[in-house]
């Protein structure tokens, strides 16, 4: 059966059009969230997708979470569904307690635009099981705030429960031990702030974001 | 005496009694207001209009020419392009940032306004010279300013140039181009429809913010004291204009509004009386109906307002509450502020739709604001026939021939030039220089800032000679350029505009595209100065003969006169975007790189032309002499061949010659390819005879170099020569020098360093 | 209006000690060149400014640092310090 996917769309969301393009692309039957429903609507997986949710005012993704559907998505992933931040939607995975840490202005204090090279650092993650480890996939980054943060005895427990799940070849942004992207306990739930469906199409310049996609698609059937 | 209320506004004595005539009484002060800035030469184009009338207009792909929102071109398979282009040069003088992110958000609702989701943004940018302080400032505020509207409203900013000068040094130019894509039948026009229709004002509350913008920033010179100005610089907001792009693309969507127009310069009254003039009928406006977002502002200040992100929809009664749902779905404010009749006046009152039951009510005052509106009863505020708004005088200005401009011509560089660089003289600095020349430099500091790959359909992003954008879902894609040379022009317009056009239409055909339409930008002086007027006819008239030669249509343009500071004019700088059409994209385009181990072709001749060269110009202070010829004869034979070639896979690299000339066009192609290359200049085609230098650093137009397997030399020089185009395989590529002989030799390695990182040096300073 | 008193409230957020402040570091090694060369410690900090009613200030204290927790602040990096005083009644 096709997979559902879900894409959440907040005003100043901006790539929900992209990450729909990318997975229909891989076969699955994409469509829109909007924020304002209090439902997931049934879907096999969520993808929060990048942009600038409620223009990213006061902090980048504090307005989002409050939004009706995040509840939804967090009794969806509490269920052991597949959610993927991407970007912003990384950002507010974070700021609804979904995943660890935070996002900080880049290094520079530049927005940055450019292709990324990120290593998988493990393959038992929702976006990393068709993935291996040590790979390294080339994938855009898109942001002003992709510095991650975290305390230091949550670093500790992620690296302890292997729950990084990329580290930038090169840190473009300051970003915590090279962080690019985590998941949760349950590893069902990963943000990252490199766009895979950037990289979905050989006139795109790289089709490696393919894998992650496809790796969602891949769980999404093991859970069903 | 203080002077009367007509000159605070900026009209000339005869304007105001063209205005008491048109009434057969005195304005009233609002009345007066309108006028001002309606007959502004920013929203008029009194100045400019009878020169633009020469622009070739039409194709058979033309849907929508000059004159609306933006120019629309059909593409093919039931899809339209609409492009628009305009200036932000004085906001982005006073406060770089906003300035410039409010260009862009203006842009925008330009496209939307057609009907079209804008995909792409380009901006062509020219600032002073990095070394000074101010410059480095108003450069990184126009940059962010770009990079946080554009990237947070999500249209992404595919390209562009930056140009420096010292001539930009007060005042900067920046212009935005803005493409959007649409299906044919969702084209929207700014019509008002049948009387009864009902005018709503989407988007943000209406401030003090622009009050007399358009007159007074872009319509006058930059004189001293230009902080005093700064009250009336628009604030942007990405989040609003975001929410309302998607709130009336699903409008139109559901074909929920008759018409629709964007609110720019000149504010509403501009937007709501255009709407109803087009169509011959009439409209009422309420200003009680407009929503305030400051205490106690005036009807003068709600009409001409020039608050940024808001949009006037026509819709008929019975669609009303569909769009207000809509509208509110995406949490955009929305107001019944007019209604059509068949008056074709344009009248406004204060107060009077709540009593004759136009749908809606008056939104709450600001906190603090408890002015009475007028009596449902009352008169109009304002009254006057609806067309005499948007016709204006026109002003046949007088045109005269810079007095030093033959002696300037007939001073060739070439002459200094050759005494001090004759052959065998080293020019391995010359050339390093250049490629350090920020003008020239690599723009990634400056790209990278701006999200250029946001709807997955950049296939050729910034840096490249055009920017390629597929079209999913069909096998098209499109290619883009915006382009300027002012030094030429300043030395001859005539020719600089031909050139112009010629060197956009050929960074199009290096991506393998057909040149289909064009609009331009004239960013000009003061045209009271009858030798800045000339200048402007004579581009015009340039432009004019290229695009016809190339069959391509001016679909629209922006006028930007005044931008003098001090006393001085900058040089005549029209800018322009071409966009071209590529039918069948199989793979990405030939980059402007070298491959290990190539033949280095070079087609086209070059003549010894270095008026207003980068070489003479920005390394030598030369700026006099003639520019290159503009064969435009040579551009119809070389467009359609390069085009075929970037398409056909027969080329690794290919890129157009332009700022710097063949030397500078290799090397940059070697930095790309990350690989060496050995030139013989003596297998450069000429069509004069020239020094080592002016083969190097000439800038005759017409020209592209190729990277091409040594395999398909053969074939590739018999299909030039059948094209009666001059080519010749000037070198390999390939080691670690980038090496024109004798003469220039440089490391790869350095020539890459010092290109690179110019303008990051430069901004550390 | 509820004809409760109204309250000004104070919001300043700043980075949690040990939070980087790239912004605040970059303003900092910036002033050196301006001839302040006696400037260290240099934080850059949010300011928020709003009015509630309210019944009492301690009840308008407590809301508006509730407001911080749920939303104003991100606990994970930013500290908040929250000051109300009493506006007169017009």
């Amino acid at each position: 059966m096709t997979t559902r996917v879900g894409v959440i769309q907040f005003p100043g969301t901006n790539c929900e059009l992209d990450v729909i393009h990318a997975m229909t692309q891989l076969g699955a039957d994409a469509s829109i969230l909007w924020h304002g429903d209090p439902t997931v609507n049934g879907v096999d997986t969520v993808i929060v997708p990048g942009g600038f949710a409620h223009g990213d005012y006061l902090r980048t993704g504090a307005i989002a979470r409050f939004s009706p559907v995040m509840q939804a998505v967090a009794d969806f992933a509490a269920s052991g569904g597949p959610v993927v931040g991407i970007c912003n939607g990384f950002q507010i995975l974070c700021e609804a307690g979904l995943l660890p840490g935070a996002l900080q202005k880049n290094a520079g204090l530049k927005f940055l635009c450019e292709p990324a090279e990120i290593r998988v650092e493990t393959s038992r993650s929702v976006l990393t099981n068709g993935a291996q480890v040590g790979q390294v996939l080339r994938v855009p980054i898109n942001h002003f705030e992709g510095n991650y943060i975290c305390d230091a005895s949550t670093l500790a427990e992620l690296q302890a429960e292997d729950r990084v799940v990329f580290r930038y070849v090169r840190n473009p942004n300051g970003a915590l031990d090279d962080i690019a992207g985590v998941c949760n306990a349950a590893r069902n739930v990963v943000g990252l702030m490199p766009h895979p469906e950037r990289a979905s199409d050989r006139l795109l310049g790289s089709q490696d974001g393919n894998v992650l996609l496809g790796s969602v698609l891949s769980a999404c059937a093991k859970v069903s | 005496m203080a002077d009367s209320l007509h000159v605070q506004l900026g009209m000339t004595d005869d304007e105001f009694e063209a205005v008491v005539a048109e009434l057969g009484r005195e304005p009233t002060h609002l009345e007066l207001a309108m006028y001002s800035v309606m007959w502004s030469e920013h929203c008029s184009y009194k100045s400019s209009k009878p020169h633009l009338k020469r622009f070739p207009t039409d194709a058979p792909w033309v849907m929508v020419g000059p004159g609306e929102g933006a120019g629309v071109i059909d593409v093919g398979r039931d899809l339209a392009v609409a492009i628009r282009i305009e200036s932000h040069n004085h906001p982005s003088a006073v406060e770089p940032y906003q300035g410039a992110a409010t260009g862009v958000g203006g842009i925008i609702r330009d496209v939307f306004s057609m009907g079209a989701r804008p995909i792409a943004l380009m901006d062509p940018l020219r600032f002073g010279n990095l070394d000074d302080p101010r410059t480095r400032y108003i450069f990184e505020g126009v940059v962010s300013g770009i990079s946080g509207y554009g990237n947070a409203v999500g249209v992404p900013t595919v390209g562009g140039e930056v140009v420096f000068d010292d001539c930009y040094r007060d005042n900067p130019l920046v212009n935005v181009f803005c493409l959007g894509l649409l299906n044919h039948d969702e084209l929207q026009l700014a019509v008002a429809g049948a009387p009864g229709n009902l005018a709503v004002l989407l988007g943000s509350g209406t401030g003090r913010d622009g009050i007399g913008g358009a007159s007074v920033l872009a319509s006058a010179g930059f004189a001293e004291g230009s902080l005093d100005k700064r009250p009336s610089v628009q604030v942007g907001d990405p989040f609003e204009e975001k929410r309302l792009i998607e709130a009336c693309l699903e409008l139109y969507r559901r074909k929920l509004v008759v018409g629709v127009q964007d609110l720019g310069a000149a504010g509403l009254s501009c937007a709501a009386s255009e709407t109803a003039a087009k169509g011959g009928a009439g409209m009422d406006v309420d200003v009680a109906r407009i929503v305030r977002r400051e205490p106690k502002m005036t009807p003068v200040e709600l009409l001409t307002s020039e608050s940024q992100e808001r949009m006037l929809a026509i819709v008929t009664p019975e669609q009303l509450d569909d769009v207000l749902e809509v509208a509110a779905r995406w949490e955009v404010r929305a107001s019944v502020v007019g209604l059509v009749t068949d008056t074709e006046r344009f009248r406004v009152y204060d107060g009077r739709f709540d009593a004759l039951g136009i749908p809606g009510k008056n939104p709450a005052r600001p906190h603090g604001d408890n002015a009475e509106v007028l009596s449902s009863d009352s008169a109009p505020i304002a009254d006057v026939p609806i067309g005499s708004l948007g016709d204006g005088p026109v002003y046949y200005r007088p045109l005269a021939v810079p007095d030093d401009l033959a002696e300037r011509q007939a001073d060739d560089p070439r002459g200094v030039l050759a005494t001090k660089f004759a052959d065998g003289v080293d020019l391995s600095a010359e050339l390093l220089t250049l490629l350090a020349t920020p003008t020239i430099a690599d723009k990634t500091w400056v790209s990278r800032q701006y999200d250029h790959q946001l709807f997955l359909n950049t296939v050729v992003g910034p840096g490249s000679d055009a920017a390629v954008l597929r079209l999913k879902g069909t096998t098209k894609a499109l290619a883009i350029s915006t382009d300027g040379k002012a030094r030429f022009c300043a030395l001859d317009p005539r020719v600089g505009g031909a050139l112009v056009v010629l060197e956009a239409a050929r960074n199009v055909a290096c991506a393998g595209a057909v040149p289909k339409a064009l609009v331009n930008c004239l960013n000009f002086g003061n045209p009271e100065h009858p030798e800045i007027m000339w200048q402007f006819s004579e581009v015009v008239d340039g432009m004019s003969e290229a695009c016809a030669a190339l069959d391509l249509p001016v679909v629209g343009g922006n006028v930007s006169f005044y931008n003098e500071s001090r006393g001085a004019n900058i040089d005549p700088t029209p800018t322009v975007g071409v966009v071209g059409l590529i039918d069948d994209l199989k793979v990405i385009p030939p980059a402007a790189a070298l491959r290990d181990g190539d033949a280095v072709l070079v087609l086209g001749a070059t003549a010894p032309e270095l008026g207003g060269s980068e070489w003479a110009s920005v390394l030598h202070g030369l700026h006099a002499g003639v520019p290159p010829i503009a064969d435009l004869e040579a551009a119809g034979r070389l467009l359609p061949f390069v085009a075929e070639l970037a398409n056909s896979g027969a080329v690794a690299g290919i890129h157009d010659v332009s700022d710097g000339g063949l030397a500078v066009a290799i090397a940059e192609m070697a930095i790309a390819g990350d690989v060496g290359v050995v030139i013989d200049l003596a297998g450069v085609p000429i069509s004069e005879a020239c020094s080592q230098a002016e083969i190097l650093f000439s800038e005759t137009s017409n020209r592209v170099v190729c990277s091409v397997s040594q395999l398909d030399v053969e074939v590739l020089l018999a299909a030039a020569v059948a094209a009666e185009i001059p080519a010749a395989v000037v070198g390999i590529a390939g080691g670690a020098e980038v090496s024109f002989g004798a003469c220039a030799n440089v490391g790869l390695v350095e020539a890459t360093d010092v290109w690179r990182y110019a303008i990051e040096r430069s901004l550390r300073r | 209006m509820t004809g409760m008193p109204s309250y000004e409230a104070h919001i300043d957020i700043s980075h949690l000690p040990g939070v980087a402040d790239p912004a605040g570091s970059t303003v900092e090694r910036a002033l050196p060149a301006l001839g302040y060369d006696n400037v260290s410690g240099l934080k850059i900090a949010r300011s928020i400014k709003l009015v509630l009613e309210c019944a009492s200030e301690a009840e308008a204290k407590r809301q508006v640092t509730e407001m911080c927790e749920r939303i104003l602040a991100n606990p994970v990096i930013e500290n908040y310090a929250v000051s109300v005083t009493e506006l007169a009644r017009p």
